[in-house]
């Protein structure tokens, strides 16, 4: 019983308890359809490599986690979100593909200027959008939202520009590595887990954490006390940008092609979700990275969980809002002070009985 | 209920988190009686009120109301508005970016045919308020633009346009001048003979004796005893809260400290000013020294300070820190340079609300190491052990978070996050606001203590006792610019009085 306190009372719980409830559903579909309960689980190998769900799902969950690492130090510092992130995904694709192809190509079989170039350069306008909109929201004072606003309109749109409105494609295998395996291991994986791993490191080795918290709970406090609020603010928002340099990369290598126009749609919305499932406050101050990357993952594995239950593309938007919704609510605190209320009783009666 | 009394509490009973908050208190006002409820930081006053208004839930005691049969149970302070309890709390708990007007009727303003707000008349009915008060306010305006003091003055008057039978002030006067407080006791002594019972929550003892007909004293979350102002002169008033003799503050300075002249400068500022909040002015302050900025509220006390620490940036004139001429542009440049600002607005500057005792007392060190540097785990424990030992800081544990302290423990952790960086020169503005008698002695010994190691300090306070005590010089400032110093002599009570007036060069 002691124990079972201690685990509720974890930071982490209700994160991972959203995360293992989506997973149930999963056995119990598997069940009721007459699979080994235990399929969702299944790893197995064909073709030489990695194939099951929860690959599936840590495959294409990669670009969400990696946007909620910076997304997650957005909200904690400035209690505002970067709408900007799938425009800036696009945007940063579309950048490195029209290097890699030379402007006005839609269709190459070998690089135009080197591969670490394209996507160097990729990364780079990617933090300029960072910085940005950084500059907007901690030195210009503009609330976050109206400050990416502007590139979650313009960045997109800039990336159609670069692209000529085509949509380009590199056909090299060195470019589709990197959205495709690694080995046997899907490399978006990998990808994922090494920001994440660099992510933890930096928090870990470095004060950045509780820089970033102490300006996001109180800016003014913060100053006086000898942080530079708005460097902090405006690192945020650069670091955010890096995120989704990164995961527009990804997603391009993926289909090999600069779709700018489909690239990162509406995944900004994903990304504050995943902050948010992680059990983290909107408003700023605390953060818990874990969270929100358990919260992508999550998010990922409810679309997974859908297509698997035969709901198609179309429909599936309804029953994630459903599943959202639940898991919100279990993490509000009506819901905890409720809970919290009924085991008081259930350890009072237990005493009366006692005495 | 008994004749003439509007409100009873018995024995309510409260807990937080590891502290026993409230033990059995007893809390009676009658009809038109102005009460204090006095003691010491963490005695309970301010959770008593909670309870009272329903944002803290108690757990054992009944509440009975005047005109309401059995006990009260309010569910938050909405609900004990409704039955006629209003409160005023130590801090300004009003909306800034809302009009005077809007933030007087903030749910219940009046209402047009079609159910829209009726902006006219509210304006109307705001101003008539504000005139009957004697307050020269644009109701129209929004609060952030007035004065802490006013901000102060219209959430009282909020509460007092409530019909309310039992009005709650919490702290109302510890952002006030004198002036202003003479105001709100004319405010005050109206109401009682309109039959409201008050209650009146302050750390200031001239006050309670002025102005409050009864006394109840807590201590440690339990009732001392309930008294008449009769019965209960100072002196036995500091014993009850504080479970002890009083130890006298006069004696505190050591002979012969005075004069600091001969040591080395600190820091020298020739021709410092900031526009709009400061004019140009000289200071010299040596190491060693303690220096008081004495003038009334809003003559640029604060703001001088804050100019010399780079919180706002100097505009004109030139600085020199140690004989050496420096540009400060941010906070941070000041720390480097072995400085440290203790702000006044301590909500808004000072603590770090969702952070812990410990986070809070490392930050400034933190931030003077940079973020590459971050201090082990191990060393931080050890800092906040050490601070919360020295400062006798009551928390629960370390890794509380600072919001839930009360306001002179949170007071103390501000004060420990500068000495834990040793700095050379210390600014505290109003370090002893809001804060009981026995912490303030604590922390004019601990100022003194200081200026004794060579740490220089300016010392800004509204109390010119407390300045007395600690100081071996006073600038004065009166509208924003600085009109002279005062030192030797010249440094008593009256003197003070007569430079702030006016009476010195």
């Amino acid at each position: 019983m002691d124990k079972l306190k201690k685990i509720t009372k974890m930071k982490l719980f209700l994160p991972i308890f959203s995360m293992i409830l989506v997973m149930m559903i999963n056995v119990i579909y598997d069940i009721a359809s007459g699979n080994p309960p235990l399929s969702f689980f299944t790893i197995s190998i064909n073709n030489g490599i990695l194939y099951g769900r929860l690959i599936d799902v840590l495959n294409r969950g990669s670009e969400v986690a990696i946007l909620a690492i910076g997304m997650t130090l957005v909200v904690s510092a400035s209690a505002g979100t970067d709408i900007s992130v799938g425009s800036v995904m696009s945007l940063s694709g579309g950048l490195c593909c029209m290097l890699l192809a030379g402007y006005g190509v839609t269709n190459v079989s070998e690089y135009n200027v080197p591969l670490w170039a394209g996507m160097l350069a990729g990364i780079a306008i990617a933090c300029v959008c960072g910085l940005f909109n950084g500059f907007l929201v901690a030195y210009m004072n503009i609330q976050p939202m109206v400050a990416t606003l502007i590139l979650w309109s313009a960045g997109r749109a800039i990336g159609l520009l670069l692209c000529n409105s085509n949509i380009v494609y590199v056909r090299v295998p060195s470019f589709q590595f990197f959205g495709g395996y690694c080995g046997i291991i899907p490399t978006p994986i990998i990808i994922a887990a090494v920001c994440v791993a660099i992510a933890s490191v930096v928090l870990r080795v470095t004060a950045l954490g509780t820089y970033i918290q102490s300006v996001g709970i109180n800016k003014k406090a913060s100053r006086i006390s000898g942080f530079n609020s708005a460097k902090i603010i405006l690192l945020c928002y650069v670091i955010c940008g890096l995120c989704a340099g990164i995961s527009g990369l990804v997603a391009t290598c993926r289909i090999y092609s600069a779709d700018t126009n489909n690239i990162g749609l509406n995944m900004e919305l994903d990304a504050i979700l995943a902050v948010a499932l992680g059990g983290n406050s909107l408003g700023g101050g605390k953060f818990n990275l874990a969270g929100s990357i358990i919260g992508a993952y999550t998010i990922q594995a409810i679309t997974t969980t859908l297509y698997a239950l035969g709901v198609s593309s179309a429909q599936a938007p309804v029953f994630k809002a459903i599943v959202v919704i639940l898991i919100v609510v279990i993490q509000s605190q009506p819901v905890k002070d409720y809970f919290k209320k009924l085991s008081a009783k259930k350890a009072a009666a237990k005493e009366a009985v006692q005495a | 209920m008994e004749n003439n009394v509007v409100l009873s509490m018995k024995g309510i009973c409260m807990t937080f988190p590891g502290v026993k908050a409230l033990e059995n208190v007893d809390f009676n006002l009658k009809k038109g009686e102005i009460r204090a409820l006095m003691g010491e930081n963490g005695a309970g006053k301010s959770t008593l009120i909670k309870c009272l208004t329903g944002v803290n839930k108690f757990e054992a005691g009944e509440i009975y109301l005047d005109g309401i049969d059995g006990p009260i149970v309010n569910k938050d302070t909405m609900d004990a508005q409704k039955k006629g309890i209003s409160t005023v709390y130590q801090e300004v708990n009003l909306c800034p970016n809302l009009s005077v007007a809007e933030n007087l009727f903030i749910g219940r303003e009046p209402m047009t045919k079609i159910r829209t707000v009726n902006r006219k008349k509210m304006n109307e009915m705001a101003a008539k308020l504000m005139k009957d008060l004697d307050l020269d306010v644009d109701v129209t305006q929004n609060l952030e633009e007035y004065s802490l003091a006013l901000q102060q003055m219209i959430a009282i008057a909020r509460a007092v346009d409530m019909d309310c039978k039992v009005l709650i002030l919490d702290e109302p006067t510890s952002s006030l001048d004198d002036n202003e407080v003479a105001k709100l006791f004319g405010m005050m002594r109206r109401l009682r003979e309109q039959g409201v019972g008050i209650v009146f929550v302050t750390h200031f003892l001239e006050q309670v004796y002025e102005v409050c007909d009864g006394i109840t004293v807590l201590r440690n979350g339990t009732l001392v005893g309930e008294y008449s102002i009769e019965e209960l002169p100072r002196v036995k008033l500091v014993a009850a809260m504080m479970g002890k003799d009083f130890d006298d503050l006069a004696s505190i300075k050591p002979e012969g400290s005075g004069d600091k002249s001969k040591e080395p400068l600190v820091i020298d500022a020739k021709g410092l000013s900031h526009a709009g909040t400061i004019k140009p002015f000289d200071l010299e302050i040596h190491k060693g020294e303690v220096i008081g900025l004495t003038g009334l509220l809003g003559s640029g006390r604060s703001e001088l300070a804050r100019v010399i620490y780079g919180a706002d940036r100097a505009q004109t004139g030139t600085l020199k820190v140690k004989e050496k001429e420096v540009t400060i542009k941010n906070p941070i440049d000041a720390m480097n340079l072995g400085m440290g600002l203790l702000p006044d607005d301590r909500k808004a500057e000072g603590i770090i609300g969702d952070l812990s005792v410990r986070e809070n007392i490392i930050l400034a060190m933190q931030a003077k190491l940079g973020i590459f540097k971050k201090i082990p785990m191990a060393k931080q424990i050890e800092i906040a052990d050490k601070f919360i030992e020295m400062l006798q800081i009551k928390t629960a544990s370390r890794e509380t978070l600072i919001k839930q302290l009360s306001g002179g423990n949170q007071q103390k952790v501000i004060l420990a996050r500068w000495l834990a960086t040793n700095p050379d020169f210390l600014i505290l503005d109003e370090p002893t606001r809001g804060i009981d008698i026995g912490t303030k002695t604590e922390i004019q010994k601990l100022v003194i203590k200081l200026a004794e190691d060579g740490t220089s300090v300016i010392f800004i306070s509204s109390e010119i006792e407390e300045m007395l005590r600690t100081c071996n010089r006073m600038a004065v400032l009166r509208d924003g610019s600085k009109v002279g110093e005062i030192s030797g002599e010249e440094l008593s009570q009256e003197g003070v009085m007569k430079a702030i007036a006016g009476g010195a060069k």
